[in-house]
């Protein structure tokens, strides 16, 4: 556990040159530049979020289609109402604003399914404090095999943290 | 660093001035349309918009520290460099205003006398316009009821009194800018820097204003009997965005010469996020003014778009349209590729391109009707502009260090990465 974010940076940078797997970063908001020290993938979330909008635009055009041209067409104020193309600026809000919401809801439900963060899942935070003003570097010894479980923690030891904790998970 | 003006760079730009020269001659020669009109109104759209450019980056370079930006502080004197070339712009639209003026073109049609009054009183060769119905008066034939409306707003005084207060505003803060940056090198400390920080507030405000007016005065009243209250900010975000075209396409030329080492990828990320956004909400402001007017079909706002997309005009605009909003829209929406000059510099020159066509098509339709011609004249004046502007602005470039001093937010400029 650490109390400064720019010192985790600091050590996380350290003990991967020396070949140690850090599983994550527990910090209460994000640390810039510290993704590609410990070996964070990029987000693929803006392509899910991209196919999600695509989506939403397909859909509601055919919708509108469906319901303002093809099923029954409605004469609005003498608008064009028998083709998409010819009433296609009367549909491009409600497209528009139906892309948007598909985007946003797609991606707020894939980021708290991947982050396992659903309401009522447990919490994997291992340390209620790192929602306050700490930080905590999560490595495991499954991750690092290279190392003995001592050789870890007498590196992680030369660390300027502030606390450690050892756990047992199985 | 001192950036040098020299070789290929200069050479090009002149030789697109001597393109420009020989456009102009030559165009003005063989347009035989009445008054010029034609030649005058290509004269109009190349003025503006290499004019809405130099606007465009004294309006970016004030919003950067109106905003306390720190990212954008070691390519500000780009943006310097850009709005140079005000004086220059200004002077080609006082020409054409004032050839309006004295009615040497008809560009803009309000500023025939005769539409203000409703009678007119013939003795020979003499005709006396009167708006009282005196004995011997007759009707004037020209008498435009709409356009006598707008007389208040329309009459030359006045409209000559904004036009030198635009002009006088931009000029005196553009030349205030450079001198406080240019004794910033010098000086240092932050009494300079909070000094443009307040002067650039200022700006801004009177910049909201004027930005929407002038389009208004020197655009808008094209199409004399149409208005549009979204034009100014539909206007401006088409400026805003050739501007950072402009800027984002130079610097990377400026660092594939080995200038500028510190300009990251991060940097190029930035202006192109810029020029992403800025073309969306040019978009977004292009398709509310076309879908209220579409929507309520009233005569008297739909006409604009009448001359546009029952016309001849109808592929270009549609065109212009696709292209500035799909495009940059579906090309640039990667993080990746905001950051590749393969994929920013093919989008940045089409979609330069697809704003000058938007420029010209705010004027032409209103002007040349339905007997305009398109040729050499318009691409030889647009390259010559071109020129001029690329010669003007990396001349005030070379004149100071291309990086500035002692910009208090330079280290953090420097150090950008994300």
């Amino acid at each position: 556990m650490f109390d400064d974010e720019e010192v985790l940076m600091h050590d996380a940078e350290k003990l991967v040159e020396k070949g140690i797997r850090v599983k994550d970063v527990y910090s209460p908001f994000p640390i810039h530049g510290l993704d590609p020290i410990i070996g964070v993938k990029r987000t693929r979330l803006a392509i899910a979020s991209f196919m999600y909008a695509t989506a939403g635009t397909s859909l509601a055009l055919l919708g509108m289609w469906y319901f303002m041209i093809s099923d029954w067409p409605m004469n609005i104020g003498g608008k064009p109402s028998f083709t998409l193309i010819q009433n296609l600026p009367a549909f491009i809000p409600v497209t528009f604003e139906f892309s948007v919401l598909c985007a946003a809801h797609g991606m707020a439900i894939t980021y708290l399914l991947r982050n396992g963060t659903l309401p009522g899942m447990p919490a994997s935070n291992p340390d209620p404090r790192t929602t306050d003003d700490k930080f905590v570097m999560e490595i495991t010894t499954d991750q690092n095999s290279q190392f003995s479980a001592e050789e870890i923690e007498n590196m992680v030891r030369g660390t300027e943290m502030i606390e450690l904790s050892i756990k047992d998970y199985e | 660093m001192e950036f040098k003006f020299e070789g290929k760079l200069k050479t090009t730009s002149i030789v697109l001035m001597i393109i420009g020269v020989v456009a102009l001659v030559g165009g003005f020669l063989t347009d035989d349309s009445e008054h010029h009109q034609r030649w005058w109104a290509n004269l109009l759209i190349n003025g503006y918009f290499y004019f809405a450019i130099a606007l465009g980056a004294l309006f970016f370079y004030a919003l950067q520290y109106a905003a306390e930006v720190g990212w954008s502080a070691y390519i500000k004197r780009f943006f310097e460099a850009m709005f140079a070339y005000l004086p220059v712009g200004v002077i080609v639209i006082v020409i054409v205003l004032l050839a309006g003026q004295f009615h040497i073109h008809h560009l803009y049609h309000w500023m025939d006398n005769s539409l203000y009054y409703e009678y007119m009183v013939v003795a020979g060769d003499d005709v006396v316009y009167t708006n009282v119905k005196e004995a011997n008066a007759i009707d004037n034939p020209n008498y435009d009821h709409l356009i006598a409306g707008k007389s208040a707003y329309l009459t030359s005084w006045f409209f000559w009194l904004r036009s030198i207060i635009y002009i006088a505003t931009f000029l005196i803060f553009a030349r205030l800018f450079r001198k406080w940056s240019l004794q910033e090198d010098r000086e240092g400390g932050i009494k300079l820097h909070y000094l443009q920080y307040r002067r650039s507030a200022l700006f801004l405000v009177f910049f909201a204003v004027f930005s929407s007016t002038l389009s208004w005065d020197w655009l808008m009243s094209i199409d004399t009997h149409w208005f549009s209250t979204l034009y100014g900010w539909y206007v401006f975000s088409g400026m805003w965005v050739s501007c950072m075209i402009f800027a984002l396409v130079s610097l990377l030329f400026l660092r594939s010469k080995g200038y500028m080492p510190n300009l990251t990828d991060s940097h190029v990320h930035d202006l192109a996020k810029w020029m992403f956004a800025i073309s969306m909400l040019w978009s977004y402001l292009w398709f509310s003014q076309f879908l209220l007017i579409w929507y309520s079909n009233i005569p008297e706002e739909v006409t604009y778009f009448m001359n546009r997309i029952f016309t001849d005009y109808a592929v270009p605009f549609w065109l212009m349209f696709f292209i500035n909003f799909a495009v940059p829209f579906y090309v640039l929406i990667a993080r990746d590729a905001k950051r590749n000059p393969k994929f920013i510099l093919p989008v940045a020159i089409l979609i330069f391109v697809g704003h000058f066509v938007d420029t010209y098509l705010l004027v032409i339709p209103g002007t040349m009707h339905d007997h305009n011609k398109f040729g050499l004249m318009e691409v030889g004046m647009f390259l010559g502009f071109l020129g001029l502007f690329m010669f003007v602005t990396f001349r005030a470039l070379s004149k100071a260090p291309l990086v500035p001093v002692n910009h208090p937010y330079l280290q953090e400029s420097k150090e950008l990465s994300h």
